[in-house]
């Protein structure tokens, strides 16, 4: 039994209040119980105090009186028993309100004791002749399911569900509907339910009619789980395919956001079976505006939708072709905003547009944000990459912004002109004395790196490369290594281009690399060495290779991937553009699944693979901490906030490597892939270490 | 689904907890005031830890928080959460940390009713407002069938109106309310201007009035495709609708048909981005005087019919972060310097269409440690406005037809409302 407070103390005087014989003395102390619940103190010992007052007429009493009990019924099993008459009398009341309470009450006690007596009262709420009821109790069956699956499948609620699709009330079929839903994603996600098992809800061509037709008269909320419903089905051939994406249309000009979202779902995956090109194209231009107007919600909404947008981009590159301007970005969007819509600008550049984007593009990196102004800058290096026609304007305004002198938009600056030398090899070198003019000012390893690429790149045209360099040369040391790797190789590249000039700043530099402590360095200045003393012509041939140019790539995810997600619109999976089971799964996915999924796509993208992956372990190293806290708990307050304070290093760490509550990170990778390449491509590929490193370095 | 609802204040105390699925301990709410409440960089509205999801939205210095565990429908929790904080605005008139203090008892009821085992149920404020009332029911028999009925229509096919409404004066109410998006450049070239409008609706009409309404619209779904012709029609890129109105019906024929919930309720949002009419234009000069001063001059323009007027107009000019001084002239309105917020305040509480003002303003800077020179952004110049009866898409209520079987007249008003706050902004 639970031990009783002292004779003292607030828990005292609300026993004392609570036991009063007057009503109104009863009802305020029930809810100043109710109010330190809410702020976490524990007041699960006035349990009988509080059940006492349960029998009363006083309608908002009671829900107060189901409050408490609905948060302190698994501490006190033996106690729930006394409320159990109540909540049976309750299931019976005239007022349908009160019998719908009784039962959406039951079913989140989850006490093993009251189960037993909630199969009949919901049994004969499922039959209600009140609505109410009916849609109260049909969810009802999805919380006794989480609680004890035998019972649902022993009293024949799943078939009980079933024939309510069919129910003459939308609002019942839509929560029917989600119960079904929820039911069955339970059930596949219990390891024992084998795959040969086709599942608790599938949807056959009967009910896929009764759910087009409820669609149109149901709650805003209660479409979605239609919608969701809708995008699980299996189309039997092109005719219903055409059939459902026409009846899902219209909710595309639904007030809510997440309706619009969810008939975009449907109508992205019953699109694949959509054979009529005229057909597709109509479809796909009703989605565009409904999607646009999605950026007038609020600003998390706006994000939501826009993470969404990108991806739809990326497989259906001209839906919203002629909408940049509503993408520019608002002087007040919150930053999260701000960086999706760059990302989305550079997708929707073209050469009829590029004039418009990139003097909004140069107005934003004279904002205040750095992250946002560097992300700009890098926006403007992409444009410039995609659209040849417009290298040269964007090569003016990059000048424009070296002139301006702010170091971090300086280094961002160089980092891009090293992209877009890449990309148009020998046109802009008339640029090269205004970038190395700012060779003092910079402090970033990757700017760094990017000039140093540069200089060596045309050492033959820059009549002071060797002086220049010699400057990272004698600071050699105390470089990062990624500076380091591209000293090496740019004085390499000095020499092979200009021998008789740099004998003595190449052996300097081979001397230093080859006693550097990271392998990579060591191990690049000795392959170099040893080809230079054996073969100089091969290491020509190796060196100074041309490479092919570069270019921005389509999809950020792999086709597979995107394929997956476009399934999953407006889910999380689709916000942060990874697999589900790389932040789901309660820690009993790992990463050995993970591994096996990825490996079934085709492999365009080991960076993001590699990613995710680190994710799910750091995920589930999260996830024990969590379960640990959880545990903790039980023993007391204190220890759980302990716990979660442990918990915030690892957690922090984990958000910043993947998961990624920060787009930006995933942003900065974009760039960051191709440029690890151009470093591998001058030299033998990376080792793995090297690789982890960098991909470190990327995510940081 | 959404497994936990909070409510945090800005110190990050818990103001209202709600655990809808047992995946997890109260405990949960330490980890979000340890990652957000107390970080001062937070970059997403969403914060996923292991797999546990934070979605947060702030409102008047309160966290409104949802929690899930699984690949959660994120655009949906997050409407949710704005319709919570809809809900709240309704019942109490506004939101804060103490109407939310002193509301809890029935906050809990309507987070209850609004969502079960983590899915949102009805929340159409009408209808919640007739079973959740701040006064205390205690049920007899008449209370039952009075619950029977809302219970059914909470429900049903039209579950946003009662069916036993009655009024003497039959009365609709009809509010087109546009908010003008513009950015203009230093040059004065129009980089974006677009309209959001919605049409808010106060219906007091007795039964259950069956309603026909029409705009001098053309919906352009495809613009390349659209020929010139249409006079006076306006463009909408497009529209969304309350849930009352029939899509399908809209999707087929382009009519506006429904069954309006009672009281007040927003019936449709439109997009316009063609021939929108600028209602105040802006020309400003701000040069930079060496690195000591900063001169301004600015003109506004109202550029609408003279019958009209501009009110509550509000210009914010920025200033470079070292301002010491600011010194403003101007012939009408009051202009001050605001040095918290880096900008000059001009306020003018009228502006008869036609009419032109100007500000002119010295600003003294203070010379800063000049070591790393910092070049000042030049932030937009920000309007807001009200101008009454204009509409900056040209958009009319052509008509709107209330058909009922008793087959009373009803008197209907349509008011034009052009507005900016926040969204109107000038670059120089």
């Amino acid at each position: 039994m639970s031990s009783r407070a002292p004779r003292k103390g607030e828990n005292y005087e609300l026993s004392v209040d609570l036991n009063s014989g007057y009503a109104e003395k009863r009802k305020d102390a029930i809810k100043r119980v109710i109010a330190s619940m809410t702020v976490g103190k524990d007041v699960s010992g006035l349990f009988p105090d509080v059940l006492k007052n349960m029998q009363t007429e006083d309608l908002e009493q009671k829900k107060l009186v189901y409050l408490y009990l609905m948060n302190y019924a698994k501490t006190q099993p033996e106690l729930v028993i006394l409320a159990v008459n109540t909540f049976v009398k309750d299931s019976d009341d005239p007022n349908p309100l009160v019998r719908a309470l009784a039962i959406r009450t039951m079913g989140v006690l989850r006490a093993e004791k009251i189960i037993d007596y909630l199969c009949d009262p919901l049994a004969k709420a499922l039959r209600d002749e009140n609505p109410y009821v009916r849609k109260t109790a049909s969810l009802c069956v999805a919380k006794l399911y989480d609680l004890k699956p035998e019972l649902v499948i022993e009293n024949g609620f799943l078939e009980q569900l079933r024939d309510m699709i069919a129910d003459s009330n939308p609002m019942v079929v839509a929560n029917t509907v989600a119960a079904l839903t929820d039911i069955h994603n339970a059930a596949s996600a219990r390891p024992s339910s084998s795959t040969s098992d086709p599942g608790i809800f599938i949807i056959s061509p009967t009910i896929l009619n009764r759910l087009l037709i409820a669609l149109n008269e149901c709650s805003e909320w209660g479409r979605i789980a239609i919608l969701n419903a809708l995008a699980r089905y299996q189309a039997q051939d092109e005719k219903e395919s055409d059939h459902i994406c026409e009846r899902v249309v219209p909710q595309l000009q639904h007030a809510n956001g997440s309706v619009v979202l969810a008939a975009v779902k449907v109508v992205m995956i019953h699109m694949r079976g959509v054979r009529r090109e005229d057909l597709t194209k109509q479809l796909i231009r009703k989605m565009a505006p409904p999607l646009v107007t999605l950026l007038s919600s609020p600003a998390e909404v706006q994000w939501v939708a826009l993470r969404n947008i990108n991806l739809l981009l990326q497989k259906r590159p001209e839906t919203l072709s002629t909408e940049i301007r509503v993408f520019f970005c608002k002087y007040n969007d919150p930053l999260y905003v701000k960086v999706e819509k760059l990302d989305i600008m550079v997708r929707l550049a073209n050469e009829s547009n590029v004039d418009a984007l990139l003097s909004e593009l140069k107005e934003y990196a004279s904002e205040v944000d750095v992250d946002f102004v560097r992300k700009s800058v890098k926006c403007i290096g992409q444009t410039a990459v995609k659209i040849d026609a417009a290298a040269e304007r964007c090569v003016h305004v990059l000048l424009d912004l070296i002139d301006t002198r702010v170091t971090y938009v300086v280094q961002e600056a160089i980092v891009v002109m090293k992209d877009i030398f890449r990309k148009y090899p020998s046109t802009y070198e008339g640029v090269i004395p205004t970038l190395c003019a700012n060779l003092d000012e910079l402090d970033e390893p990757e700017a760094k790196a990017s000039l140093i690429w540069i200089i060596g790149e045309y050492a033959n045209k820059i009549d002071n490369a060797d002086e220049l360099l010699n400057i990272f040369v004698d600071t050699f040391v105390e470089e990062s290594y990624s500076v380091q790797l591209q000293t090496l190789t740019a004085v390499v590249k000095l020499f092979l281009k200009k021998p008789d000039s740099s004998q003595g700043i190449v052996q300097l530099i081979l001397n230093k690399a080859t006693a550097c402590d990271s392998p990579d360095v060591r191990d690049r200045a000795y392959i170099y060495w040893r080809l230079l003393s054996t073969d100089p012509g091969a290491a020509k041939a190796v060196v100074l290779a041309n490479r092919p140019p570069i270019s921005i790539p389509r999809t950020t995810v792999s086709s597979a991937l995107l394929e997956e997600l476009l399934g999953e619109i407006s889910n999380l999976t689709s916000v942060y553009h990874k697999p589900a089971e790389t932040f789901v799964g309660m820690g009993r996915v790992g990463v050995e699944s993970v591994q096996h999924k990825e490996a079934t796509f085709n492999d365009e993208d080991p960076f993001s693979a590699k990613k995710a992956l680190q994710t799910v372990a750091a995920g589930q190293y999260v996830e024990n901490l969590l379960d640990f806290g959880n545990e903790a708990t039980l023993d007391g307050q204190p220890t759980g906030l302990a716990a979660t304070e442990v918990l915030t290093q690892p957690a922090a760490a984990n958000l910043m490597a993947g998961v990624s509550a920060n787009p930006l990170d995933d942003l900065v990778s974009i760039f960051a892939a191709p440029s690890t390449n151009v470093i591998s491509s001058a030299s033998p590929p990376a080792p793995p270490t090297q690789h982890q490193q960098e991909d470190l370095l990327g995510l940081f | 689904m959404i497994s936990a609802f909070f409510i945090f204040n800005q110190k990050g105390e818990v103001l209202i907890s709600r655990l809808y699925r047992t995946d997890f301990k109260r405990s949960i709410a330490d980890v979000f005031r340890i990652q957000v409440v107390s970080n001062s960089d937070v970059r997403s509205p969403i914060i996923t830890l292991g797999s546990t999801s934070f979605f947060h939205v702030r409102i008047n210095s309160l966290y409104v928080v949802a929690v899930t565990k699984n690949n959660a429908n994120a655009a949906l929790v997050f409407e949710f959460c704005y319709r919570f904080i809809n809900i709240c605005k309704s019942y109490f008139g506004k939101i804060d940390e103490e109407s939310i203090k002193n509301n809890f008892v029935l906050i809990y009821e309507l987070i209850d009713e609004i969502n079960d085992f983590g899915y949102p149920q009805n929340s159409e404020i009408d209808t919640l407002k007739s079973y959740i009332t701040t006064e205390s029911v205690v049920s007899s028999s008449y209370v039952a069938e009075e619950s029977a009925k809302i219970t059914a229509q909470a429900t049903g096919a039209t579950s946003w109106r009662r069916a036993d409404v009655k009024y003497k004066k039959n009365e609709a109410f009809v509010d087109v309310v546009e908010t003008v998006n513009l950015s203009m450049s230093a040059k004065g070239t129009v980089l974006r201007a677009d309209v959001d409008g919605h049409i808010q609706m106060r219906a007091y009409l007795s039964g259950t009035p069956e309603c026909k309404f029409g705009l001098n619209d053309k919906l352009v779904i495809d613009k390349s495709q659209a020929g010139g012709g249409g006079g006076d029609a306006v463009e909408l890129d497009d529209c969304r609708f309350h849930q009352c109105v029939r899509l399908d019906e809209f999707d087929a024929s382009r009519t506006i048909s429904f069954i309006p919930p009672d009281g007040e309720f927003e019936l449709m949002r439109y997009r316009s981005t063609t021939n929108v009419k600028l209602p105040l234009r802006i020309l400003a000069t701000v040069t930079e005087l060496g690195t000591t001063a900063v001169s301004y001059a600015v003109t506004v323009k109202a550029n609408f019919n003279a019958k009209l007027a501009a009110t509550n107009v509000v210009l914010r000019i920025p200033t470079p972060l070292n301002t010491t001084t600011v010194e403003c002239q101007v012939a009408s309105g009051k202009a001050k310097y605001v040095p918290g917020e880096n900008v000059v305040v001009w306020k003018l509480a009228r502006i008869q269409g036609g009419q032109e003002h100007t500000f002119t303003a010295n600003a003294a800077l203070t010379s800063t440690t000049s070591s790393h020179k910092q070049v000042w952004a030049r932030p937009p110049i920000d309007v807001d406005f009200q101008v009454l009866m204009f509409t900056a898409s040209g958009l009319i209520v052509r008509f709107l037809k209330v058909f009922e079987k008793s087959g009373y007249n009803s008197i209907k008003w349509v008011r034009y409302l052009t507005k900016a706050s926040g969204s109107y902004q000038v670059r120089y």
